[in-house]
């Protein structure tokens, strides 16, 4: 049985070789949970190095001009890849 | 108020690059073990609802009040909201020994869309908050994103996150925008932190201790960004060159022409 885990990075602009500035990872075979240490590194530093182990990337950042007025305000984090992996998984 | 408990312009530009400050020792321990027993007993409920003046809602007499009136923590809360702030609410957040999970990521309340006026919450560290028994966590410079609340939740690691590990006494003001999560308690006593909600009565412009306004160390404290902007880093400085204009009430401040350039528009 396979079970999907998602590995989301957060890239420092839009290009999937910038380094990674944030990361999260949620395991559909209930085998790993994400570290609380708040210095945990990313387990990759780019979108790059983590297809090159093996994750397919299933989301793109879209690239959006910003509203009139507001190109000066920020907000979520911009740049979230999204990647998945199917692991085996224990019925 | 004494001049030397309010903050000076150095913190104030750590305040607003941050989004929060941390001061240790500021309350003694005496107190702190009053406090502590306070909440363990479930008694730390004021007497006047939301929106009242702060001054009247503990006793002051009462070792609730004596907290919040310590000159520093007085300082901090004038220096950033002003004298006679208004209470908006307060929370004794309990952490329960064996709880492995960190809060998931969020920003409180609702959506902010003031552009420069803000408010404060204190976090009041009553007790030792070793690295196994978590703290807060907070993303520092995140305080500028409007986010609806924990829709940002499932963002478990962002660099520069800082976590709050600390001796009893230890004071940490931030801006209501700031993202922040419990972190687990991986001991088996219960971790508590007070926090309190502030709102301003006054315009927030040079409320704290001005002697060194032009101290040349400011711009370096108040750009130095965050490992986490990206690309980003410049939005965040214009950010930064806004609310610096406004808590100084000087309207052409700028750093490098950043702002100057995109405002130039001969006629």
């Amino acid at each position: 049985m396979k079970r999907q885990q998602l590995l989301f990075l957060y890239l420092g602009n839009s290009a999937p070789d910038s380094s990674a500035i944030g990361w999260s990872i949620y395991d559909g075979t209930g085998k790993e949970k994400p570290p609380t240490a708040v210095d945990s590194p990313p387990p990759y530093d780019s979108v790059l190095a983590a297809m090159l182990d093996g994750w397919r990337v299933i989301q793109v950042p879209t690239l959006k001009p910003d509203l009139q007025g507001q190109e000066y305000h920020t907000d979520y984090l911009t740049f979230e890849y999204v990647l998945e992996r199917l692991e085996d998984c224990d019925e | 108020m004494n001049k030397a408990d309010l903050l000076n312009t150095k913190q104030m530009a750590e305040f607003a690059s941050n989004g929060f400050i941390r001061f240790d020792d500021v309350l003694p321990l005496d107190l702190c073990a009053e406090i502590k027993a306070i909440f363990d007993a479930n008694s730390a409920a004021g007497r006047g609802p939301m929106g009242s003046p702060l001054s009247g809602i503990w006793p002051e007499d009462s070792p609730m009040y004596r907290m919040i009136y310590q000159p520093r923590v007085r300082g901090m809360i004038e220096s950033l909201v002003g004298p006679d702030s208004r209470y908006d609410h307060h929370a004794v957040h309990k952490t329960p020994g064996g709880k492995l999970e960190a809060q998931g990521l969020h920003a409180d309340a609702e959506i902010d869309v003031r552009e420069d006026a803000f408010d404060i919450q204190l976090s009041i560290f009553v007790h030792d908050t070793p690295l196994e028994m978590g703290g807060t966590r907070f993303l520092p410079g995140s305080h500028f994103r409007r986010v609806h609340e924990s829709q940002v939740g499932r963002y478990q690691h962002v660099k520069g996150m800082y976590q709050v590990v600390c001796k009893a006494g230890t004071v940490v003001a931030w801006h209501h925008n700031l993202w922040h999560g419990a972190q687990p308690n991986f001991t088996d006593e219960m971790r508590y932190m007070f926090k309190l909600r502030l709102n301003p009565t006054v315009k927030q412009q040079l409320l704290w201790n001005t002697d060194d306004l032009d101290d040349a160390g400011v711009n370096g404290i108040l750009f130095h960004g965050q490992p986490w902007y990206g690309q980003e880093n410049r939005i965040e400085q214009f950010n930064r060159i806004r609310l610096w204009r406004f808590l100084t009430n000087n309207p052409t401040f700028d750093t490098a022409l950043w702002y100057g350039r995109v405002e130039n528009e001969p006629q």
